[in-house]
């Protein structure tokens, strides 16, 4: 099989594990039956799946706790977290934290 | 009322632009995010063709970021899918939530829906809608959030796939998706009990890191959701019975303050 037709088919697959993944729960007509915990529990899943995107992408660098302050990172979301909580809008928290993360990594070479 | 409405009412109804302009404060993270992306299916081997069709096709960022490498060294195609399928996880728990503002519309459309619904279209929608209801024009709001995501997720990643060579990565473009999320976190935290399983979900995930295939986040989100129940005072047998003592029929967890910890 060639190079090509190998990344075509796994591509298709791909998307048949993203149309069947986020349409899980909605597929079966009959009613899911989810007891009343579940449903009040999966109001913090939203919330829990950022949170774990986020911390693991600041605070570690290659599967490891990183173990320096000199890091961009942790000042852009330090300027981030300042603008969100002063002014709460996203768009500052993402210009703030960028305006102090380019810097260092490009001048200071964190 | 069952049937979608027409696209031309849908993209004039107001709740359409309110959803758009909800995701517009976050696409400045997701172009960024989006460019990373086009940039790595290039320089992973990708041609530009097999590259855009990745892009319009499987629309899943963390997906694509994860296999790229895998499809780069061969590896098999089962191990691939199932790589996308662990890091998709948290969508089927997404879907179960979907449930009951969908079910009414028919099954194709169901699907067409949740696939065009990133992780962003969810939270924004969730946060926005606490409850199923019809007149509101949720749908049409999903509808201009899911518009916004898709044009600046797939024009970023078209940019990145074919100026893959002239974007420099090292100025660590791709953290501005990063604070894009941080900031959405934030504007999720509204008590001590969702500040509580956000700061749970952050140690569980970097404590259960080293778990291959993204694993990590399905245990974040599980013990999340675990703390949260706890502090909301509701789960278990004594939550439960001091609820209904207390004539209490579902208090949303916003609502229920830490009156007692179940656990």
């Amino acid at each position: 099989m060639s190079h090509d037709l190998y990344v075509f088919i796994t591509i298709v697959g791909l998307t048949v594990v993203t149309v069947l993944t986020r349409s899980f729960f909605l597929i079966p007509e009959r009613e899911v039956a989810l007891p009343e915990w579940v449903k009040r529990g999966l109001r913090y899943a939203p919330l829990a799946a950022l949170a774990a995107v986020v911390v693991p992408e600041v605070v570690m660098t290659q599967g490891q706790f990183i173990a320096t302050w000199q890091d961009a990172r942790l000042y852009a979301v330090a300027a981030g977290s300042a603008y969100f909580f002063w002014r709460g809008s996203i768009l500052g928290t993402i210009v703030s934290g960028m305006a102090v993360l380019i810097p260092l990594k490009l001048v200071m070479g964190w | 009322m069952q049937a979608m409405h027409s696209l031309r009412d849908t993209v004039r109804h107001p709740q359409f632009r309110a959803g758009a302009r909800d995701m517009a404060s976050l696409t400045l993270g997701l172009a960024a995010w989006g460019l990373v992306t086009g940039v790595a299916m290039s320089k992973g081997g990708l041609s530009i063709p097999l590259a855009l069709l990745m892009t319009f096709t499987v629309f899943a960022g963390s997906v694509q970021l994860a296999v790229i490498p895998l499809m780069t060294v061969g590896a098999p195609m089962w191990v691939i899918w199932a790589t996308a399928i662990c890091i998709n996880l948290r969508f089927v728990i997404f879907s179960a939530q979907w449930r009951p503002y969908f079910m009414h519309y028919p099954l194709r459309q169901r699907m067409l829906l949740t696939y065009i619904s990133g992780d962003l279209t969810y939270v924004l929608f969730m946060k926005r809608f606490s409850e199923p209801r019809e007149g509101e024009g949720q749908v049409e709001y999903f509808a201009g959030a899911t518009a916004a995501s898709w044009s600046a997720w797939q024009l970023s990643s078209v940019l990145g796939i074919l100026l893959a060579d002239v974007i420099p990565t090292h100025w660590g473009l791709g953290f501005a998706g990063v604070l894009a999320l941080l900031g959405l976190t934030y504007s999720l935290v509204s008590d001590r009990a969702t500040a509580l399983a956000a700061a749970v979900a952050g140690a569980a995930a970097v404590a259960a890191f080293s778990l291959p295939l993204r694993l990590h986040i399905v245990v974040a989100i599980a013990a999340a959701v675990c703390v949260g129940l706890m502090v909301d005072g509701s789960s278990g047998d004594a939550g439960r019975r001091a609820r209904g003592a207390a004539g209490g029929g579902k208090a949303s967890p916003r609502k229920v303050r830490s009156e007692k910890c179940a656990g």
